[in-house]
């Protein structure tokens, strides 16, 4: 159907057609791999041999090889841990909460996002395991009785919940993900021409026909998914935050931490998936799918998470005052203006006054400025996370036992190593996985497309309503 | 033992789903219908009933809480009971979130497998699709023949006059 509505902007231009989606997001699953992907994946490997070696200094030599000690017992591997979970978060919330909003314009970014979650899951959990010295004893975190006799984990400790947690929405997520990708394989297998190709798609489209009520199921299946994801992406940043909230440590012990860490996690995650697509978009040719009108709604969510971070900062500090706690105010004073101040400082500026540059619409639209942007708030959530973490550490309620944090080149490497891990997997993704959801652009591309289509006069007279509200009623029912 | 289909190829779900409700009037019963993607209010002209399928996710979340919190309270209530925290043996509070993730767990879990066997996916490389244009761009609107009964040309023109812009036969070995 033509795109009639003056308010809302077409999300998929340059009037395609069902079989345009396909070949478009066939193409770079089909053709062979281009040298820019190459070299991308190079580099991201360098990454991953940066990652293996340190790992592997931290197994043989012990946590003795990280610049911990013994005031700050927490340093880049709990920063990088929550900072990569809360990445994370726009995928689930691009997928499911705006599912459950209607929100068609998540259909072009919700397969890349959600791939973005479950590799920066993978990423996060890597620290609290290294964190354990001895990964081969990481099932000791699971309910078992141990060698002991029938002693059991302390279900009472935000530590454990985390392992909950984070299992949960790892696999959860991973599952929604590939319920998503099943009818994508199934298009990929029936178009495939070499025999390897069609035995693997086969296998990974699980025999999928796309009949009428299979599709009715599907429908269903993502829906309630959608719900259960939902609270899920709250809680889990929410029990992220509870490992410092139930504490004492000055600067930890808040009850604002819950929705704060929560709105953090979603303004880093849409940053992350901007830088991502911002670029997958031009190195695929998806430019007709993920348009500037997409680019602006997920720079609204950021001017909106953001905002909410600021005003977080802010009341820490008033609460810190009006508590009249000493240690409470010191911490911040020492946030501030101590030796961090740099972090701190940093923290501010890239997260409060840099997303606030998206309130001008040409800013909002500009893909160059929205790509630093991005990195700007990348790099904010980062020091937010080391700020929370170690500035409160290093000066607690003891000035005999104050010190300073330095990191070590084996920490520095297992943090850059992730990010290599991270696009190992995300162009490994991009080459062998469509990158955009195909079923759900089709479906949306009647109502919301440039597409002439000759069947309108037609449809209009034998329903007597526009498509568009067709859709949204029969949405509803299910 | 063979199958015979004849199959209507569509080019708009409009179209589609006008064609489905005629052809279903004039007393021709439908094997199934194919789709690239879910066309809305296909269920209501098909008749497909609504999937149970919520219910599977409420009693599989429902076993989620009640197994989190049995497992909680035995653990640390009975089995081994230690005072942490000066909190008492069955911290009800403390247990919410670990009850919340495995009732989550359990309710997506037991849902999507369930979704997978009612469904018959299952990692194959035999699959029978009627037209592989179907996970493409067009719809496929699959009657099955059965011999002697079934009118061909009248068929034919059923579906045509509904907007089939092909009408192809189709024989299936089970």
């Amino acid at each position: 159907m033509q795109h009639v509505s003056p308010i809302r902007e077409p999300l998929v231009t340059g009037g395609k057609t069902y079989h345009d989606i396909t070949e478009d997001v066939c193409r770079q699953v089909e053709a062979k791999p281009n040298v820019r992907w190459a070299a991308a994946l190079a580099v991201a490997l360098v990454g991953l041999a940066i990652f293996l070696y340190s790992v592997y200094r931290t197994l043989w030599y012990g946590i003795g090889e990280w610049g911990l000690n013994k005031t700050v017992g927490w340093a880049w591997d709990i920063t990088n841990f929550v900072w990569w979970v809360g990445i994370g978060h726009a995928g689930t919330l691009i997928s499911a909460i705006l599912l459950l909003f209607r929100q068609k314009w998540r259909t072009s970014i919700n397969r890349a996002a959600e791939a973005m979650t479950i590799f920066a899951v993978i990423c996060a959990a890597m620290f609290p395991v290294l964190h354990m010295g001895r990964p081969w004893l990481a099932y000791w975190v699971l309910p078992l009785p141990n060698t002991f006799g029938s002693l059991w984990v302390n279900f009472n400790s935000p530590l454990l919940w985390d392992v909950f947690a984070i299992s949960t929405y790892f696999s959860v997520s991973l599952v929604f993900w590939y319920i998503g990708l099943i009818p994508d394989f199934a298009t990929i297998r029936d178009r495939a021409t070499g025999p390897i190709a069609r035995r693997a798609y086969s296998i990974l489209s699980m025999g999928w026909t796309g009949s009428a009520k299979a599709w009715s199921r599907y429908e269903t299946v993502s829906l309630i998914l959608a719900g259960l994801a939902t609270p899920l992406v709250l809680s889990v940043h929410t029990i992220v935050s509870m490992d410092f909230a139930t504490s004492v440590i000055p600067g930890w012990h808040t009850t604002i931490f819950p929705p704060y860490f929560v709105a953090g996690a979603i303004f880093s995650g849409f940053a992350m998936v901007l830088t991502l697509m911002i670029i997958t978009r031009k190195v695929f040719f998806l430019e007709h799918y993920i348009t500037l009108e997409h680019v602006e709604s997920m720079n609204k969510v950021i001017i909106l998470t953001g905002s909410i971070v600021g005003i977080a900062y802010t009341t820490e500090f008033f609460i810190a005052w009006y508590s009249g706690v000493e240690y409470e105010q010191y911490a911040f004073i020492n946030r501030a203006f101590g030796p961090y101040w740099w972090a701190y400082w940093s923290m501010m500026t890239c997260n409060v006054i840099t997303p606030q540059l998206f309130w001008f619409r040409k800013i909002r639209r500009s893909l160059t400025a929205t790509f630093i942007i991005s990195i700007f708030v990348n790099i904010g959530m980062w020091f937010e996370r080391f700020v929370i973490i170690v500035t409160s550490l290093h000066r607690d309620y003891l000035p005999s036992s104050w010190a300073m944090f330095s990191p070590t080149i084996i920490d520095i490497g297992i943090y850059v190593g992730t990010i290599g891990l991270f696009f190992t997997l995300f162009l490994l993704f991009c080459k062998y996985f469509p990158v955009v959801n195909m079923a759900e652009v089709k479906a949306i591309l009647k109502s919301s497309s440039e597409v002439k289509h000759h069947h309108t006069s037609h449809a209009k007279s034998m329903h007597g309503t526009a498509p568009e509200s067709n859709t949204n009623t029969h949405h509803s029912n299910e | 033992m063979n199958k015979k289909f004849v199959l209507g190829i569509y080019d708009d779900e409009d179209v589609l789903l006008e064609a489905i409700e005629n052809v279903r009037a004039a007393g021709t019963k439908i094997y199934d219908v194919f789709s690239p993607y879910p066309v809305h209010g296909i269920d209501d002209v098909l008749g497909i009933k609504r999937s149970r399928l919520p219910i599977v996710a409420f009693f599989c979340g429902l076993f989620g809480t009640s197994f989190a919190l049995w497992m909680q309270i035995w653990m640390l209530g009975f089995d081994w009971p230690m005072i942490i925290g000066g909190k008492p043996h069955i911290s009800l509070p403390a247990f919410i979130p670990v009850t919340f993730e495995l009732t989550v767990l359990c309710a997506a879990f037991g849902m999507v497998i369930t979704f997978f066997i009612v469904s018959r996916l299952k990692p194959s490389t035999k699959v029978n699709v009627f037209d592989k244009r179907s996970t493409d761009d067009k719809f496929v609107m699959a009657i099955e023949v059965k011999e002697g009964v079934t009118d061909m040309s009248a068929l034919n023109n059923l579906l045509r006059n509904n907007g089939a812009i092909e009408v192809n036969e189709k024989e299936v070995i089970k």
